[in-house]
């Protein structure tokens, strides 16, 4: 078999082994942590703003 | 206003409002370039050749210029708003807070589809890139792409999942390759180290404007291609450690960067291929650096080409995945999508259910779809988001003045970038209009069917107080 059927099953292979890997990452996180702690992000604050204003009411 | 200091060192990345687990601030400023100029450069190395065959040479560069104004306004504006609204979702938080929810709803879509399809383009490009490989290489059977082009877009998807420091220093490192590139390449054949090959009286004698001014204006559309992308490095906002200094000036770098890069690139490429040629992406020269080095007869340099080419190919696609993916998790952190694509991964810190759930997205347009519709796709959803920034800095500087809200970076002669880039959108739109108007008139149909499902559906779901989270005083004549 050429080194190019080599290389085809090699990707395939590999990309198998990548998706596999974050799906089981995936199933493993979601499994070990609560749903609140998981989507608890909001958004970010500039530091130099959260320095120097102040919200006005 | 915030009961949690983001710039705590024991809590580095713990955000604001209650987060448990947060993006991770630890970008710099060349991280951002990376970003930026990674998702760009890919445009050098093929496609925006097209714009030599609508007009010709001249024309191309007539386009790459003009539309390097309309991008510098794009960089300028951006630079602004986002080293304010330092948050994931670039151009989509900008208009959230901006302008309101249907724009950002709208905005939000056009940046996840532009990344998503730009993606899926660029995996296709690394198949026909490995195929052409085997082809050099002696492999006479046809090789089969698509296990190559799933490997691309899983691995940098895997990439993108396990953190965004390796992805974005990958991401620096090839992009910083690709570039240097093209300098070596302009260096060893305009003359300047070594013999020169260039020939531009010769080639462009008689075929200064083929279509004459109509052709230029029909380049504009392939003009984007030299800078479509730069826009990407509002995503970061997020994740750098320094928002107001690292955004602008990676952004900005990046403009320059590119600049430089498209004007280059057209004069070593039309140097040395004949106009029907070059502007013959399909047929002719589908990647004109790679040609351009082919024809200097140095072996050193074909390589060199022929990996800058990979490169950025790969930094591109990596790029749209980092960036498709923060997007469609802060419209689902907003609700404007369901809240469960808003996870952060604990360990990993990035938002790793955006970034699975965009895979198969991107797999199926990169293996169903023809390239020049998903790339079609990608450029109308890009110009539709450039078409709301002027609005979004206009409405921004009146609602927020100068005086009112402490910006990172403060664009000079404003309103003049603002009307200058919707102007050029208004002509880059007719170009558009003039090559694939039955895409745009769909595309624009598309928008006004989502826009209605989330005015009378999807926004009943929205989080509406919890989203404006920035500590902005009251707009002005509210």
């Amino acid at each position: 078999m050429d080194l190019w059927n080599w290389l085809e099953y090699a990707a395939w292979g590999l990309s198998v082994a990548f998706g596999l890997h974050m799906a089981i990452d995936w199933l493993k996180t979601d499994s070990s942590y609560s749903e609140d702690v998981l989507t608890s992000s909001r958004e970010g604050e500039l530091e130099a703003m959260a320095e120097e204003h102040k919200v006005k009411s | 206003m915030t009961d949690v200091d983001i710039t705590s060192k024991t809590m580095d990345g713990m955000g604001p409002h209650g987060t448990k687990v947060g993006l991770l601030r630890v970008l710099g400023p060349a991280h951002v370039w990376a970003l930026g100029v990674g998702i760009v450069l890919v445009g050098e190395y093929m496609g925006w050749n097209f714009a030599v065959g609508k007009g010709g040479a001249y024309a191309a560069l007539i386009a790459c210029w003009f539309a390097g104004i309309l991008y510098t306004c794009v960089a300028m504006i951006d630079s602004e708003v986002t080293s304010t609204v330092a948050s994931a979702g670039g151009q989509y938080t900008q208009a959230k807070h901006i302008i309101g929810p249907l724009m950002a709803f709208n905005v939000g879509l056009y940046l996840v589809f532009a990344y998503t399809m730009l993606e899926a383009a660029n995996a296709i490009t690394a198949g026909y890139l490995f195929s052409v490989v085997a082809s050099m290489a002696g492999y006479q059977a046809p090789l089969d792409q698509r296990p190559f082009i799933i490997l691309v877009i899983m691995f940098l998807a895997w990439l993108n999942y396990r953190g965004v420091l390796a992805t974005l220093t990958f991401n620096l490192v090839i992009t910083a390759f690709a570039f240097i590139a093209i300098l070596v390449l302009f260096l060893a054949t305009s003359g300047i180290a070594g013999g020169g090959i260039m020939q531009h009286a010769a080639l462009f004698e008689g075929h200064e404007l083929p279509y004459g001014w109509i052709g230029i204006l029909a380049a504009m559309h392939f003009g984007l291609w030299y800078y479509l992308g730069i826009e990407g490095t509002t995503q970061a906002a997020e994740e750098v450690r320094s928002p107001a200094r690292a955004l602008p000036f990676g952004t900005l770098a990046g403009i320059m960067t590119l600049l430089i890069a498209a004007t280059l690139t057209w004069y070593v490429s039309s140097g040395v291929l004949p106009w029907e040629y070059l502007g013959d992406g399909v047929n002719g020269s589908v990647a004109p650096l790679f040609d351009t080095a082919r024809l200097s007869g140095s072996t050193a340099l074909v390589w060199l080409l022929g990996f800058g080419t990979l490169f950025a190919t790969l930094a591109s696609a990596n790029g749209c995945i980092n960036d498709a993916s923060r997007a469609w998790f802060a419209m689902g952190r907003d609700k404007y999508l369901p809240g469960w694509f808003g996870a952060v991964h604990p360990k990993y810190r990035t938002p790793y259910r955006s970034i699975v759930f965009l895979v198969p997205i991107a797999l199926i347009f990169a293996l169903g779809a023809p390239l020049d519709q998903v790339i079609t796709f990608s450029i109308l959803s890009g110009l539709l988001g450039y078409t709301f920034m002027p609005l979004n800095i206009i409405l921004f500087r009146r609602k927020w003045p100068l005086h009112s809200i402490k910006r990172g970076y403060e664009h000079p002669f404003h309103p003049v970038p603002a009307i200058t880039l919707l102007t050029l959108c208004g002509v880059t739109f007719f170009a558009v209009f003039l090559g694939y108007g039955t895409q745009l008139v769909a595309m624009i149909g598309f928008y006004i069917v989502v826009s209605l499902w989330f005015h009378f559906w999807r926004y009943r779901f929205v989080n509406r107080g919890a989203q404006f989270t920035m500590p902005w005083p009251k707009p002005l004549g509210y």
